[in-house]
């Protein structure tokens, strides 16, 4: 489904990412762990065309794509939910969804679309008249993804949707991803929330200061000691523990606590927010 | 001179019938800003170009400016997409702000050639057409109305629900409006963000040419009227905020309002250009995301 062979990304004089390679298979969920700042976003900004790798190759089921426009991307069947959510938040909720189905061919379709979206977010369709940008932290969650689904992607990017959601919002969200994983979408996921996401993914790939360091099945990597204690470890009291937490030969905590990783949802973030973790 | 009810109401209505051509002239500065961050000074120029437009379309041939308008907005059009390609595009790989100083120096040289170019090939004279109907005044109890820029309201008044219509209900036109609000988001809904700065910028090219063929009914064209217009547009846009069609056509009413009624003020004719340049200030002071726009 999708190939990525050796991409370096740079900012400027600032390279971010060192030979990053990767496959996902068509049926996947796979999932991308590591600290904040370890290039994890960078990489998924590069897939969906808003970076130019200055090396490396991109290949969308056998096609290469890491010179076409983003926009392009999104009509070869690739649509990435971006960190932060981007809604426009002076549109309705409806017309977020519609926008999401904007290359002609997703256009065409997109009363099908919508009526599937309405199908996994049936809140939405209550909500549909309503700014994005007035919507609860979740709910914008939902708008987001569902905005990237009404391109009818075989392939769904997602970076941190469970960033800033109460614990009950992103069990949700994790339902939804399996969900629409089992109908038939591949899906690469980026999350700060380590153990959920390698427990709901195939397989998992640990970057580290903007090199893939490990990748292996996801439940070898839950069970995997130094995987463990670097990102599974002791959940200390904030969001986004860039720093791997020492905690010696102690044993993880129970399974209910990474839920705590996440920050109650206190309305919208700013639109233009959320960029940046990379260096 | 004393103020009496009729010059109050007197100055109302010609300051509105102002008004809706600074409107329409910011409105497509607005446009263009408000989509692609680049500020095109040459705005005033373009629509200097749309008045002569009109100005030979009616001595050469006779074309009323009211049918000009299906000539030279088109026209300007294309020439919207000649210049964005030339000249604007290959500012949309920088940052914010280095566009928009790069948008001011290449707006800057844009409009000395123009305003150049319209010296060489048509002289420095003011040049004005008079229409059959120019002078016919319609009496609304002890106020005047004259019938072309009663026609000059109605025509900005279309095109401004027009433009409105066009950018809420079209795909397009909200392609152009999420491209405003994030461009990267627009990107990642399989918008092509540079085809939508170019139909942006022609779109605001058209709407200087409008403008200007609306302003050779009842006034005068020069090649030196461009940076004037510019500088009302600009005033508009701040007074107006970004985000609203209808919101920068009020604003323009109401520096045509403000300009028109500072002259009932004995002497206040002198005082008239300052207007603007106090509300602009005024505005930048007290409420800087403008009286309709969405503060960030």
């Amino acid at each position: 489904m999708l190939e990525c062979r050796d991409l370096d990304v740079s900012y400027g004089d600032l390279q971010a990412l060192w030979g990053v390679s990767l496959d996902v298979e068509a049926g996947e969920i796979v999932a991308m762990i590591g600290p904040n700042g370890a290039g994890k976003t960078t990489i998924m900004r590069t897939l969906a065309g808003l970076l130019t790798p200055t090396r490396g190759a991109i290949s969308l089921e056998g096609r290469r794509v890491e010179r076409e426009p983003g926009h392009r991307r999104v009509e070869l069947g690739m649509a990435l939910v971006p960190e932060g959510r981007r809604l426009f938040g002076t549109m309705t909720v409806l017309e977020n969804l519609e926008l999401g189905a904007y290359p002609g061919r997703a256009r065409a379709e997109r009363r099908g679309a919508l009526e599937w979206v309405y199908g996994i977010f049936p809140i939405l369709a209550e909500r549909r008249r309503q700014l994005a940008g007035t919507l609860s932290g979740g709910q914008q969650q939902m708008v987001a993804i569902g905005r990237a689904l009404m391109s009818r992607p075989r392939l769904l990017l997602l970076d941190e949707p469970s960033l800033g959601l109460a614990p009950v919002v992103v069990e949700a969200i994790f339902e939804v991803i399996r969900q629409i994983n089992a109908e038939g979408v591949t899906v690469l996921l980026v999350e700060q929330n380590a153990r959920a996401a390698l427990r709901l993914a195939t397989r998992g790939y640990v970057i580290e200061n903007g090199r893939v360091v490990r990748h292996d099945r996801a439940d070898t990597l839950l069970h995997d000691p130094n995987v463990r204690e670097a990102y599974l470890g002791a959940v200390v009291g904030t969001a986004g523990t860039a720093v791997p937490p020492t905690v010696g030969e102690a044993p993880p905590p129970s399974p209910n606590n990474e839920g705590e990783l996440a920050e109650p949802a206190d309305g919208p973030p700013p639109l233009l927010g959320g960029e940046g973790g990379t260096t | 001179m004393t103020v009496t009810p009729e010059s109050f109401a007197q100055s109302l209505v010609f300051g509105l019938l102002v008004g809706a051509l600074y409107g329409l002239a910011a409105a497509g500065l607005s446009l263009v800003f408000g989509v692609m961050k680049v500020l095109n000074v040459a705005h005033g120029d373009l629509l200097m170009l749309g008045g002569y437009g009109s100005f030979w379309l009616f001595t050469l041939y006779g074309v009323d400016p009211f049918v000009s308008l299906l000539i030279i907005g088109p026209a300007l059009f294309v020439i919207g997409l000649a210049l964005e390609l030339a000249l604007f595009r290959p500012l949309t790989r920088f940052d914010e702000e280095t566009k928009i100083k790069n948008s001011l120096l290449i707006g800057f040289g844009l409009a000395l050639v123009l305003e150049n170019l319209a010296i060489r090939l048509w002289t420095a004279d003011e040049r004005g057409i008079t229409t059959a109907y120019a002078g016919t005044v319609a009496r609304l109890g002890a106020i005047n109305l004259p019938l072309d820029r009663l026609g000059n309201l109605a025509v900005a008044l279309a095109v401004i629900v027009g433009l409105h219509l066009f950018l809420t209900r079209t795909y397009l036109g909200k392609g152009i409006r999420a491209t405003a609000e994030d461009w990267q988001a627009a990107t990642l809904v399989g918008i092509n963000v540079r085809r939508t700065y170019l139909i942006a910028f022609a779109l605001g090219t058209a709407l200087a040419g409008v403008a200007g063929t609306l302003v050779t009914v009842g006034f005068a064209v020069s090649p030196t009227i461009g940076l004037d217009w510019t500088l009302k547009a600009l005033i508009v846009v701040v007074l107006a905020g970004l985000g609203s069609v209808f919101g920068t056509f009020v604003g323009g009413l109401l520096l045509g309002l403000g300009e028109s009624l500072v002259t009932l003020i004995p002497n206040g004719g002198s005082y008239r250009e300052l207007v603007g340049l106090v509300l602009f200030v005024v505005v930048l002071l007290v409420r800087p995301q403008g009286l309709f726009g969405r503060s960030r």
